[in-house]
């Protein structure tokens, strides 16, 4: 039964079209692997057994009706920063307590609506801050990837840290993710895995705890590009719930998966080519330039002069906007409530227990930042250097580029309670050099996994596209799918 | 700009988190080396640029002014910490 665990999304759709097995046997498959598996790696929160098997009973039904959905039966993990109906919803926080709302987020409803199964509410960053699923209120999920010869803990990254590490690790099919700064392709890159974060507005972001409003956007994880593909098809929509949400029909992403690249004119952005980047990352980098040429694309230089400075406004911006949409935490509505002798203090004595450290501190520096008298100073500056950030990308696209190559992440995995990442808050934030900048852009961008490090740890490419061009991305993810191969872990857990 | 602990103790007050004396004084730190790190912003010329507002070009959506949704007390109190008569309750705020 393990076998059908390793499928990918578009195997599931042929095999269970051929009735090889039913929804009910594959869901069952996960569901005992996640049994086997997630006390030592900590990728799932809550598992909803009872009701994937009635989502795959179902599932059957309609695939005997002949009336099979483009994911039936497809089962995938849930990051908990998700809504859904019923079933634990935290963000990964103690503050949220026991929530269950009584809605469920469109982004999953889409997903339901074309067939998929639920398996279960995925770990994560607190509130989708981090880079190593560390700060989650349920302690670190572990990356199924170890070092050749090392059996010492990794990160899988973050903040989607146990979507990355749930498809990694065979426990769902894909899952759903988010992507702040690097949420998505970061913890891909580091699991080998497929991450797609699409443009702003592509995904409806109700029913989604916000973190950051002006960058938050959802997309997959998935175990190939094929797969992401799908799943974002399907994620993807027009939202009247959301006015960010864009009046743009969803293209069939998978059709752009083995068009040809050739022609296609790839940037290589010399800014990201950092003081002390490994020479592997280096290496790698060339060797999808390579693969690009190779498949007939035009490589040109290009300079996006502002790159150094996207984290500097990210860690102003993204804790400005967290500090008034956690604002919402006060003990009233949902979530835990912490006595006090009068209001403000049931207020702070909630948040104090409430929130993590690291949740605390981004609220501290955005109430700064935000603050009368730091405004002008801070958040109105990082805002104007976001335009011109912004304004890079526009310049190179408006020249002809159609896609952005570059590494996905400075390293590969790092250890769990790595010592100098607890000692200095700015060198984690450093791991999302390479992507933080698609970001502050809106734009899209996905990871895809290229190669692996002399320990035998995956490393990820970045592909960055035109507004609401991902397909341009898929197409050429592929390419490097396709010359890189696939990389699995090795089975420990 | 770097802050002291007085400064970070009144920001905690405006965003409503008890912090005991031992956390404030880390956070002191932690807040300085990331003012410290963003410092570089002001070697940019920002002259004349405007601030982001919206990062993909996006015109107000309009609806129908009309009822969509509404009559969901029990569903809008029901994961309350505390409750009754579809009211939150909350500690007594007026003498």
């Amino acid at each position: 039964m393990t076998e059908l665990t390793k499928l990918t999304i578009s195997e599931i759709r042929a095999r269970l079209a051929a009735k090889d097995f039913t929804a009910l046997e594959l869901t069952d498959a996960y569901l005992a692997a996640i049994e086997g598996a997630n006390e030592r790696l900590n990728a799932y929160i809550t598992v909803t057994a009872d009701k994937a098997r009635e989502m795959a009973k179902a599932s059957d039904r309609r695939i005997a009706d002949g009336d099979a959905r483009p994911l039936e039966g497809v089962p995938l993990g849930v990051k908990d920063l998700f809504a859904t109906e019923g079933v634990h919803t935290q963000a990964a926080s103690h503050i949220l307590d026991g929530f269950k709302p009584r809605y469920e987020s469109t982004v999953t409803s889409n997903l339901w609506a074309d067939g998929a199964v639920m398996l279960g509410k995925l770990n994560m960053d607190e509130f989708a801050m981090g880079s190593s699923n560390e700060t989650s209120y349920y302690g670190p999920v572990v990356n199924p990837w170890r070092a050749e010869g090392d059996n010492k803990d990794l990160v899988p990254g973050g903040s989607s840290g146990g979507s990355a590490a749930a498809v990694a690790a065979w426990l769902c099919a894909g899952a759903t993710a988010t992507d702040t700064g690097g949420s998505i392709r970061q913890p891909a890159a580091f699991t080998a895995t497929v991450g797609m974060k699409p443009t702003y507005g592509r995904c409806s972001r109700w029913g989604t705890v916000a973190f950051a409003s002006s960058l938050d956007q959802a997309g997959p994880i998935a175990r190939d590009v094929r797969d992401a593909a799908l799943l974002l098809k399907s994620m993807a929509s027009v939202d009247p719930k959301d006015t960010t949400s864009v009046d743009r029909p969803v293209p069939d992403y998978e059709e752009a998966i083995g068009q040809s690249v050739k022609g296609l004119k790839i940037g290589i952005p010399k800014e990201y080519r950092i003081d002390g980047m490994p020479q592997e990352i280096e290496a790698l980098w060339q060797k999808g330039i390579d693969w690009m040429r190779e498949a007939g694309a035009e490589i040109v230089d290009i300079s996006l002069p502002h790159t150094k400075y996207a984290l500097s406004v990210y860690y102003i911006v993204a804790p400005a906007e967290a500090s008034s949409n956690l604002a919402r935490y006060d003990g009233v509505r949902y979530g835990l409530r912490v006595p006090g002798d009068d209001i403000t203090a049931m207020y702070e004595n909630t948040r104090a227990e409430g929130f993590g450290r690291e949740v605390k501190r981004r609220i501290l520096i955005g109430t700064y930042v935000l603050s009368a008298g730091y405004y002008d100073a801070y958040y109105l500056r990082a805002q104007k250097v976001r335009t011109l950030i912004k304004r890079d990308f526009e310049d190179v696209f408006e020249a002809g580029v159609d896609a952005i190559l570059t590494p996905a992440t400075p390293s590969a995995a790092f250890g769990i309670a790595d010592q100098e990442m607890a000692a200095d808050p700015v060198k984690m934030y450093l791991n999302d050099i390479f992507t933080v900048t698609v970001n502050m852009a809106g734009l899209p961008g996905i990871a895809v996994p290229a190669g692996l490090d002399a320990k035998g740890l995956p490393l990820g490419l970045q592909l960055i596209g035109r507004p609401f061009d991902e397909e341009t991305l898929f197409r050429t993810a592929h390419i490097i799918e396709r010359a890189a191969g696939r990389f699995t872990p090795t089975r420990w857990w | 700009m770097s802050v002291d602990t007085g400064t970070v103790k009144r920001v905690a007050r405006l965003a409503r988190i008890a912090l005991d004396d031992e956390e404030a004084g880390r956070m002191t730190g932690e807040l300085n080396a990331i003012l410290g790190f963003v410092e570089q912003l002001n070697e940019v010329d920002v002259e004349n640029v405007e601030p982001m507002t919206s990062v993909i070009p996006l015109s107000m959506k309009m609806r129908q002014d009309e009822v969509s949704d509404g009559a969901k007390a029990k569903d809008v109190i029901a994961n309350a910490p505390a409750s009754g008569d579809d009211f939150f309750l909350v500690p007594k705020v007026i003498e």
